[in-house]
């Protein structure tokens, strides 16, 4: 199968005043369609940061990044706004869903600034409020929502535009251990429709969800390994 | 992304703070509705004038007598009697600029009507004069040239001294003593209101010139007038018939080399002209003034602008995240801050409007809303809006989406 990802030799350098830190010292490794990986190491290992490169929020100093065949370096701020609108799909730790505004219109997010018809942007939206199992909350406000609920939401919103890659950074941080297995649940079940997922977490359980692992430490890889699932 | 989603954001945000945002108009609401209120009062009182420039009549030149000397007294200008009737036809039939002249002279006097009397000028004037003023009766009928030719004794009233002489009666066919002659009244001018000086020109008796020159003036010759009025044939011909006069008028008099005219001319348009721009003037002023407060609401606009920013800095991050350009967050927060602007701005038309109206019905001030500025105030609250959220909309625009998201 083809390569969704593919990073070759990534290296990351922050300047602090007169002081340069290496993030990322050479990261390369390539992320086939269909895939479900986990990245995982301590905090300070790279991780977050390679998950920022990986989400187009971040360019890496040298190296490079072809995400779904485009080569991802040297683009503008607003072509790479527009390579996240519409080939990623993104669920963060804190949900980030956007308060006193219905279930529905954080799922439309992404299509709003994709330039979608609100007709059509609806349409799509219950369709993905529904993949996640969230059919008759739409117009109710995140407040309203448990913690479950709202990651749900979060999962629809990433969903909805068709991404490349859903990318995760611990999704289940702030849930308990029942909702965290359901969420994981959810993620193994898109995963099965064919839906490439890229999730960092430091918890083993969580991680043994994904059929990858791969493990950072000071700015490199450690270690990638094929894991048999735990379900 | 379409305007109409961007508008639907900046309506929700407005809402979900709406104490903050109503207390952020009300800059703009005190800033518009100041110079509502103060351009309608400035409008006003050019109307007024304008009004007034209409009531003495347009495109009018004053000739009145210079000074005389007399045992080393000299009297002020129109003291001597150094224009004629004769110097009234001369313009007449000499100056082509010219459409009518009227030589008037001027005295005052009690008028006595049965029990009641009043003391009123005594106006003698040729029957142009009601044309140069463009002065129309009511009731009854003007004085005509027969009446002139003829020194017939009968006279016209102003409203006022009609109403103080006769109250609700009509007056016309009766008999009033002016200087204890007797004079017919034919009829009742139409009310004409202040002059510019501010005196009421309605509280005046018209008779003939003729009538009046041989029985209510004195003076040294027969057919002196006090004054003569003209009236140009068009605005843009009042300098020229100033001059065709002056000139008729030196060569009949005789006013040759350095010689000082025994008369001058008064271009009284021009006067008013120069008081309606003074009165134009003044409302601008009032404009400038309030238009700071303007400055100080939009002050207040950016200050909570860029709070909101910073408040919402994970909200920016969350939509840089799932695809927002620079020039989405840029448009989102720029349409906060003018739709902020302008419905404070409507707010304060609204308001301007009716502290305009309850001023003039208070204070008896004439007060005028031009379509104007009301255009202009709701314009320049956009506007406001423009410049001031910008700086907080570009800073919004240029946060990084990773420490945006980070952000507690």
């Amino acid at each position: 199968m083809s390569s969704v990802i593919s990073l070759t030799d990534i290296r990351r350098v922050f300047i602090m005043g007169d002081q340069q830190f290496e993030a990322l010292k050479g990261v390369s490794f390539d992320v086939t369609a269909g895939e479900f990986v986990a990245i995982m190491g301590a905090s300070g290992s790279g991780k977050s940061t390679c998950m920022n490169i990986l989400g187009c929020l971040d360019l890496p100093t040298s190296g490079s990044y072809l995400l779904d065949g485009l080569d991802v370096g040297g683009m503008t701020t607003d072509q790479l706004a527009d390579i996240r609108n519409k080939k990623l799909g993104f669920v963060f730790q804190g949900f980030n869903l956007l308060a006193r505004t219905p279930a529905v219109e954080n799922v439309e997010l992404p299509l709003v600034y994709a330039g979608l018809h609100s007709k059509e942007r609806r349409q799509q939206a219950l369709i993905a409020m529904e993949q996640v199992g969230l059919a008759g909350k739409e117009n109710n406000h995140p407040s309203q929502l448990s913690g479950g609920q709202q990651q749900r939401v979060a999962i629809a919103r990433a969903l909805v535009n068709n991404p490349a890659v859903i990318l995760a950074d611990e999704p289940t941080g702030n849930l308990d251990s029942r909702t965290t297995e359901e969420i994981m649940g959810l993620f193994t079940a898109l995963n099965k429709q064919g839906i490439t997922i890229i999730m960092v977490t430091h918890e083993h359980d969580v991680a043994s969800y994904a059929g990858r692992q791969i493990t950072f430490k000071d700015g490199r890889i450690i270690s990638d390994s094929q894991i048999k699932r735990t379900d | 992304m379409d305007f109409l989603q961007t508008l639907k954001i900046a309506l929700r945000a407005l809402r979900t703070n709406k104490m903050r945002s109503f207390l952020t108009m009300l800059g703009i609401i005190i800033g518009i509705s100041a110079v509502i209120a103060m351009m309608a009062v400035g409008t006003g009182a050019s109307y007024v004038i304008s009004q007034q420039i209409a009531s003495i009549g347009s495109n009018i030149i004053l000739v009145i007598p210079g000074s005389t000397t007399s045992g080393g007294l000299r009297t002020g200008s129109g003291g001597a009697q150094t224009l004629s009737s004769d110097d009234v036809k001369a313009i007449m039939a000499e100056c082509p600029s010219v459409a009518y002249a009227a030589g008037t002279v001027r005295t005052s006097g009690q008028v006595v009507s049965g029990n009641m009397n009043w003391s009123s000028i005594i106006m003698g004037g040729t029957p142009e004069l009601f044309e140069i003023r463009e002065w129309p009766v009511v009731s009854g009928r003007p004085i005509n040239q027969d009446d002139e030719n003829g020194a017939i004794k009968v006279c016209l009233l102003g409203q006022t001294v009609a109403e103080n002489l006769f109250g609700s009666a009509d007056p016309i066919g009766s008999i009033i003593r002016i200087k204890k002659i007797p004079f017919t009244v034919i009829g009742v001018l139409d009310r004409k209101g202040q002059s510019p000086q501010g005196t009421d020109q309605d509280d005046a008796v018209f008779v003939p010139l003729r009538t009046a020159q041989r029985n209510l003036v004195r003076s040294q010759r027969t057919g002196i007038v006090g004054s003569i009025i003209v009236k140009a044939k068009s605005e843009e011909l009042i300098n020229k018939a100033e001059s065709e006069i002056q000139s008729l008028l030196n060569q009949r008099h005789r006013i040759t080399g350095g010689k000082e005219p025994d008369y001058s001319t008064r271009n009284l348009s021009e006067i008013l002209a120069v008081a309606e721009k003074s009165a134009k003037a003044m409302s601008l002023l009032l404009g400038a003034v309030a238009s700071i407060s303007l400055i100080v609401g939009g002050i207040g606009i950016m200050n909570i602008m860029l709070v909101s920013v910073t408040e919402r800095t994970r909200e920016i991050g969350i939509r840089m995240a799932i695809g927002a350009k620079k020039n989405d967050i840029l448009m989102q927060f720029m349409t906060e801050a003018v739709l902020l602007t302008m419905l404070g701005g409507l707010i304060g038309i609204a308001l301007g409007t009716g502290g305009a109206t309850v001023v003039s019905r208070l204070l008896e001030w004439p007060t005028m809303i031009s379509f104007q500025s009301i255009a202009i105030a709701f314009v320049f609250s956009g506007a406001v809006g423009i410049f001031f959220g910008f700086y907080p909309a570009k800073k919004a625009a240029g946060l990084n989406p990773i420490d945006a998201l980070r952000y507690e």
